[in-house]
This record gives structure tokens, sequence and C-alpha cells, in this order.
């Protein structure tokens, strides 16, 4: 039976991984500012990612309120240990090259627009609030990603070689966008939150008509990996968290 | 990997509804669609537009400053050509 103070649990610990999600996605990204051949591609990266730090500093301040004992969003983001973390494994990836950082946007941002999508609906006003603004960045990121993947697929004989391995690659990672626990449960079932079978549905019609479009193949579903929604991480995370909060572990409540 | 530059595109950008777009600069892009992108991640980022027209640079014809003489200056002594010397009744009231 759920209780209320499991639903509180429940909405405390979505939040903080919505939060966990774009931090990490947004972290990697600013990796590559000053780092694009293209002046252009640069302030486009630039604005997607601050876009995703901009979301994950909404989304703590709305877990900081939930759990209610004072933490704030830089308690979150810069306080915990990679351990503490719920964020998709695929998102804590090296960038590796071009192609494998489209590839990786375009699949999570394919489900996360329709994560978004459902939340805007769900009982939690906090959670639903954000996802209504979050929806309009990310709906152009995943326009922004997309027509580069669709370059890239239906480009050289190159390009088109590298992306197929980089969807390869990065395919045994999307599994874990739709492998919910109890928390996904009992936010769809006592706040109307996302049905991520549905989802699941929905990003294989989207994904697929998508690498169609760049002349691609779909992948086999096969063996899926997961584990950072239980704070399991891959050996990449230490390195991503020890870097974005070096400043605050080296001189505590620095600020500027 | 070539090395060629990427086409040259001029931004247009209506600021708000109701004004006409202006010319905000120039950006490079494989194609139309990611020059229309590339213009919306450089010159609206602070909120500047509600509209972005992209249009190839190679495709405007544009005077020749070494022809500024012939085109433009035979215009500056033709003061007659303003409506500055006509009477306007009162009935038409303020233009």
């Amino acid at each position: 039976m759920t209780t209320h103070s499991d639903v509180e649990q429940a909405r405390l610990t979505y939040a903080l991984r919505l939060g966990d999600n774009a931090l990490v996605l947004g972290q990697r990204l600013i990796e590559l500012v000053a780092h694009h051949p293209e002046l252009e591609e640069e302030l486009a990266n630039a604005n997607i990612s601050l876009d995703f730090i901009g979301q994950a500093r909404l989304f703590y301040s709305c877990a900081g309120e939930l759990e209610g004992r004072g933490r704030t969003e830089d308690d979150f983001a810069f306080l915990r240990d990679d351990g503490e973390f719920q964020n998709l494994l695929l998102l804590e990836l090296p960038n590796g090259h071009f192609g494998d950082t489209i590839v990786r946007q375009v699949l999570f941002d394919s489900f996360y627009v329709l994560q978004l999508e459902a939340l805007v609906s769900c009982t939690d006003a906090g959670i639903a609030e954000i996802a209504a603004r979050a929806i309009k960045e990310v709906r152009y990121h995943l326009r922004h990603v997309s027509q580069w993947l669709i370059r890239l697929g239906d480009g050289t004989d190159e390009s088109h070689a590298r992306v197929s391995q980089s969807l390869l690659d990065l395919w045994r990672y999307t599994g874990e966008m739709f492998s919910g626990d109890l928390v996904d449960d009992c936010l769809r079932d006592a706040c109307n939150g996302p049905d991520l079978a549905r989802i699941q549905e929905q990003w294989h019609d989207n994904v697929s008509a998508l690498l169609k479009e760049a002349t691609l193949d779909m992948p086999e579903d096969g063996w899926m990996i997961s584990g950072g929604r239980q704070g399991v991480h891959t050996e990449h995370m230490g390195f991503l968290i020890a870097q974005l909060q070096h400043e605050q572990r080296a001189c505590p409540g620095a600020s500027w | 990997m070539t090395e060629k530059n990427w086409p040259l595109y001029e931004v247009f950008i209506r600021s708000k509804s109701g004004l006409s777009h202006r010319h905000a600069g120039s950006i490079h892009a494989t194609d139309d669609q990611m020059a229309l992108d590339n213009a919306r991640d450089t010159y609206t980022r602070r909120n500047e537009g509600v509209s972005i027209w992209v249009v190839r640079s190679s495709q405007i014809v544009a005077s020749d400053p070494a022809e500024f003489a012939a085109f433009f200056e035979p215009a500056k002594d033709k003061i007659y050509r303003h409506p500055t010397f006509y009477d306007i009744p009162e009935d038409v009231g303020n233009m």
C-alpha cells in the first residue's frame, strides 16, 4: 500500500532524478565549449548546455522544497557524492566524437520530450510547471540534433559509418530510460505521472522514423545496461563529478 | 574532411510584430535549415526577435562601392525631390 509519505518521497526522488539528468548532460556538453570546429555550432552547444543547467537548477530547487530540510540547488549539485546521483548512465558517458555526442543527445531528447510532455499534466504543480517551461527548450534541442543526425547519417560514407557505430555503441544504454521502479510507479499512479510503457512505444516509433530519414538501421534491442538510477554508475562518473565539484570541495562555500 | 568554408548567409531579424526585418549580421551554415537554426542561436539568444529571415549572401545583388559616385551622389543636390516645398492644406491636418 502506498502511504502519503511514500508519495512525498517518490516526488522528491523524481525531482532529483530529473535534476541529475539535466545537470550531468549539461556538464558533459559544457566540456565541449570552445572545442567546436564551427563558431555557430559552438554557440548552439553552449545554449543547449546552459538550458540543461537551468533546468537542473529548477528541479533541484523544487527538490529542496519537497525535502523541506533547507538544502539548496547548490547543495544537491556540489555536495553530493557520485553514488548519490541518479542520472541515466547514457548521459554520463564521455562525449566521444561529434557523432557520438549527437546520437546520445538524439536518443535522450527523444525520450525527454515525451517525459516532459507527460509531466506537464502531472498533479505535482512544482514539477509540472518546470516541465512546461523546459519542454520548449528541449523540443528545439531535439530538432537541432535530429537535423545533425540526418546530415551525418545521410552524408558521406565516413559520416554514415561513424554514426552507425555510435548508434550501436549507445543503444545498450537506452533500455534504462524505460525500466521504471517504484518511484516511477508511484508518480504515475498517485500523481498522474508518465507511463513509461507508453513512452517507450512512442519513442520507438519516433526514433525509428528519424533513423529511416537518416538512412540508418535501427539496432536490435539486446542486453541493456542500467544502474544510474540506483546510484551505480560507470567509471566515467567519478571524474565528471570531480571536475564539476572541484571548486566547492576545494573552497567550501566559495561564491562569485 | 574538406577545409572549405561553409556558405555564408545574411540574417534578418524582426524584433517585434509590426516592425520590419532588419539586417543583424551573417552566419555560416551548410544548408538553409541549419542557417535558420544558427541564426536563432547566434542572434536571438537574448530575446531579440520574433521572426528570422536568412538568405544566402551569394544571392544578394549589391551595389558596387566603386560606383558610389555615379549611384548616389547625383541625388545629393536634388533638394526639390524632398516634399518640403509644398504648402499643406489645413484640412489635411498633421502628416
